[in-house]
């Protein structure tokens, strides 16, 4: 539809809600008739169809293009459409009222900057208006007009508007909503749509589309403090730029930023954009990209902030949770959250209480479980910790939604969490840059630090070939220690268990240590299954933001040699199923792709892999000039 | 830059928000070019939201009835930025001539063979797993209703009845072996939205968008199932302006949309873009 006013005010979207039936498609199809905002042909292209087809013109086909929509006569998806009025243009949603369908409602209203809540005069406040009305709430929605649709069925009696008037306001009262108006109308007839309806003439407020007029567009909170979360760090030249969209404040080059979770800080070197006006500002609702003076580690998920004003950081989330899933939200099972570019794995720690699903007046305490379409109170509790504002402060890092298996399964908004004194959290936290250089620690070494990590089965032969390599090293006068993975999890890993976010958390900390140790120019051996591509990819990226050399070694022995060695009869318990998720049976093994070095096992000797080794690794170590 | 439109910030943020997320989700990625004003545009929000540069494959599905004008401007293109480009077609069909006009086949079917099947065998040969493609909620009905990141079924299927929801910018990237995603970066602009954008960063596009003796085209597709419209516009901002004031449905001058009804519906729920 071409609908383009001649300001350049931002486009409005408004999404239209309400009960099944109570007339919202009609009323779309009635606003883009009233105000001439059809394309040529439609709306006679649409009358013939129905003569063809045997049935009486309705607005709501306009709005119901699926085929299936039409047939069955009710709204199945939300759609979108153009529209224009002097003052700007619209974006309308209009979403189905079929509580079967309440998942496209929700994704219309998630969408929204207003709403429009029908009710059938005829047959007043019903479920799907008050589960839309909280829908509204807890999706944010602070604009709402509630339009009482079909006076023209109640013969435009005030009392029967006066009636559903004061029971709605009472609803969203208690939700917290304050409507902006009640309108008494009919979009069938077009009573008070765009021309005053002088049956309505008690009626003193606005018609709808000067109401329409009247909502405001968000504010962009540019004064607000930071919010940038990092969707992706980019490396496509020299410039390695930090990518997203700033959600909330500015920032400007020179600016100390911390990024969370973690709270590490650096300082904005540049803020890079193409093709556009060079500016050292970006500010709110901005997709740019930002390079940092200090090289620290930083990954998609990390949320940038100043320094006085932090997030949350938090293993706990508290949350007022909508679920659309068609199994239930228990506190069994395990749920990704995605907050903002963050994901975590979360578990339900306590569902505190849940709205009551046929009055959603009334709470139930005591559940063990959230049904689909039910709205609750509840504690999430995640295994990696992570960071978040309260709802009413930020929105864009104040909610998140939950994905069970695929699929995208409920929505929530986090309140009620106290902030952590600035003071305490920002200024301990920086790198502190100390005096020897790594030149210095090279020069009285002899040698440069390099991680050398083996991947590979259980059995594959890495503790034996890391023996053997550190021995042959020792003896070359090289600094090197080994890491291996049961070694560390007698001291600095003995919390963590054998879980997919435990090994991700195993590996890390691996990883971290290997680095510190490399910084003091040990050459660093790291032994660990290390299953998965992601986790050594990552520890790879911690290694190159550091400057140290990384050589992954792939020891690879076919998974019945490994399971014929055994040394440590682990294979056989795990065939008894005294172990779960163990690597190569019940759990992946993802082989390196690009390995800097593969070893052969079940045919390459413990002396000959070393060699191999040392021929990769001696250049790489070498002071150079 | 020539003109400024300020209401199209929030639109280019939001697309460069999407593409971005889909990169860093998706390691199979590719974009889908037509060749027309809005795959170009979104070449061009490609290049804007990962510093200037293109970087994943650009498939274009050819079905050899193509306007040639839109081969030449694809293959200059493709050389300027450095495209890797990847072109599919269904030779087979292509081959035996069952096609429309002068084949066996139905405008619909001919669309239906030499764009979804072809855009089907490449996207397997290639293993993609997520694609970009450049439709807009305003330019059809069922466009109307999708989502940013739409699932595709194995054989290829959109069930439109059952989408996943979409929430605050949280989009579907978890999904079973041997689905892919559909991403649409452009699905909230509006085809003056393209213009002005056009106009504000001068994108190149395709000359045939240009009034030549009083014609010229608004949609480009296959030379025998597109036809011109009754135009004076022969600059961007004469383009822009004669959008404002018309009436008539931008995909009016594709005659497989009107075969019957419901051909359009038929053919996205089969897998077209």
């Amino acid at each position: 539809m071409s609908a383009t006013p001649t300001s350049t005010e931002q486009q409005l979207r408004i999404v239209i809600v309400g009960h099944v039936d109570h007339g919202k498609s009609t009323f779309v199809g009635r606003l883009l008739a009233d105000t001439d905002s059809l394309p040529t042909g439609k709306m006679e292209a649409l009358i013939a169809s129905c003569k063809k087809r045997g049935v009486d013109f309705e607005y709501a086909f306009l709005m119901d293009a699926l085929q299936s929509e039409r047939d069955q006569n009710i709204t199945i998806d939300t759609a979108q459409i153009w529209f224009k009025t002097a003052r700007r243009q619209y974006v309308i949603i209009d979403a189905p009222g079929h509580k079967e369908f309440i998942k496209n409602m929700v994704t219309g209203a998630a969408q929204a900057d207003a709403a429009f809540l029908l009710i059938a005069a005829n047959e007043g406040v019903q479920e799907q208006s008050r589960r839309h009305g909280t829908l509204l709430s807890l999706l944010g929605l602070k604009q709402v007009v509630v339009l009482v649709n079909k006076m023209d069925l109640v013969g435009y009696d005030q009392k029967v508007y006066d009636g559903i008037e004061t029971e709605y306001r009472a609803f969203l009262k208690g939700l917290g909503v304050e409507p902006l108006a009640f309108v008494p109308m009919s979009a069938r007839e077009g009573a008070n749509v765009a021309v005053q309806e002088p049956k309505l003439a008690w009626y003193k407020g606005l018609t709808v589309l000067k109401q329409l007029d009247k909502f405001e567009s968000p504010p962009q909170p540019t004064d607000a403090a930071l919010r940038f979360p990092i969707q992706d760090v980019y490396r496509f030249d020299h410039r390695r730029i930090l990518g997203g969209r700033i959600e909330s404040g500015k920032l400007k080059v020179g600016d100390k930023l911390t990024f969370w979770p973690g709270g590490k800080s650096s300082t904005v070197a540049s803020i890079e954009r193409w093709s556009a006006a060079a500016s050292d500002t970006a500010v709110t609702g901005e997709s740019v990209g930002i390079t940092l003076s200090e090289q620290i580690f930083v990954e998609r998920g990390h949320v940038a902030t100043h320094l006085e004003s932090p997030l949350v950081q938090s293993h706990e989330i508290h949350a007022r949770v909508f679920w659309l899933g068609k199994q239930p939200l228990d506190k069994i099972k395990r749920y990704k959250l995605k907050l903002a570019t963050q994901e975590a794995e979360v578990q339900v720690k306590e569902i505190r209480s849940v709205l009551d699903s046929d009055s959603l007046t009334g709470k139930v305490g005591g559940a063990e479980a959230v049904q689909r379409n039910e709205v609750a109170e509840l504690i999430l509790m995640s295994r990696t910790p992570v960071a978040f504002d309260n709802n009413d402060l930020f929105t864009g890092t104040g909610r998140f939604v939950l994905v069970d298996g695929y699929d995208m399964s409920g929505g929530g908004i986090v309140f009620g969490h106290a902030y952590a004194d600035p003071s305490h959290v920002s200024t301990d936290i920086f790198y502190n840059q100390g005096q020897v250089t790594g030149a210095e620690r090279e020069k009285l070494k002899g040698h440069k630090g390099a991680v050398l990590w083996l991947t590979g089965l259980s059995g594959s032969g890495k503790s034996t070939i890391a023996n053997a390599l550190e021995r042959e090293l020792t003896r070359q006068g090289v600094h090197c220690y080994q890491l291996d993975g049961d070694n560390l999890r007698f001291g600095l890993n003995r919390d963590l268990g054998f879980g997919t976010e435990d090994r991700r958390e195993n590996i890390r900390r691996a990883a971290e240590v290997a680095l510190l140790f490399s910084d003091a120019t040990t050459v660093t051996l790291v032994s660990l299954i290390s299953p998965f591509r992601e986790d050594r990819a990552r520890a790879r990226e911690l290694a190159r933001e550091a400057g140290v050399p990384f050589v992954e070694i792939f020891v690879d022995a076919p998974l019945g040699v490994c399971e014929k060695r055994d040394p440590k009869g682990l294979y056989a318990k795990a065939r008894r199923g005294e172990i779960a998720q163990f690597t190569g049976l019940s759990s992946p093994y993802e082989a390196p792709e690009t390995p800097e070095l593969v070893l052969a096992t079940d045919t390459l000797s413990v002396d000959a892999s070393v060699a191999k080794i040392l021929d990769l690794v001696m250049p790489l170590i070498r002071i150079k000039g | 830059m020539s003109q400024r439109y300020p209401h199209l910030d929030k639109l280019e943020a939001q697309s460069v928000y999407i593409m971005r997320e889909a990169f860093a989700k998706f390691e199979n990625l590719a974009m889908l070019w037509s060749i027309g004003k809005d795959s170009n545009v979104m070449m061009w929000l490609a290049r804007k939201a990962f510093f200037g540069n293109v970087p994943f494959p650009v498939v274009h599905v050819d079905t050899s009835y193509k306007i040639p004008e839109m081969i030449q401007f694809r293959d200059q293109q493709a050389k300027d930025l450095g495209l890797d480009l990847v072109v599919g077609e269904n030779s087979e069909v292509l081959k035996a001539g069952n096609t429309f006009p002068n084949g066996k086949a139905t405008r619909v079917e001919c669309c239906g063979m030499l764009k979804k099947d072809a855009l089907q065998t490449i996207l397997n040969a290639k293993g993609y797993t997520a694609v970009f493609a450049g439709i807009r909620r305003d330019e059809e009905g069922t466009r109307a209703k999708e989502r940013y990141f739409s699932p595709r079924g194995k054989d290829f299927a959109w069930d439109f009845k059952d989408q996943p929801p979409e929430l605050w910018d949280q989009f579907k990237t978890d999904f079973a072996p041997d689905t892919h995603i559909r991403i649409h970066p452009l699905l909230h602009w509006t085809e003056v939205n393209i213009w002005e954008y056009i106009h504000q960063e001068s994108i190149p596009v395709v000359g045939l968008y240009f009034a030549k003796d009083g014609k010229r085209y608004r949609s480009l597709g296959c030379a025998p199932c597109t036809s011109p419209v009754d135009s004076q516009a022969t600059t961007v901002p004469e383009i822009i302006t004669e959008l404002r004031a018309t009436k008539v449905a931008e995909r009016s001058t594709r005659a497989q949309d009107a075969e019957s009804e419901h051909a359009f519906e038929q053919l996205r729920a089969q897998g077209y873009m």
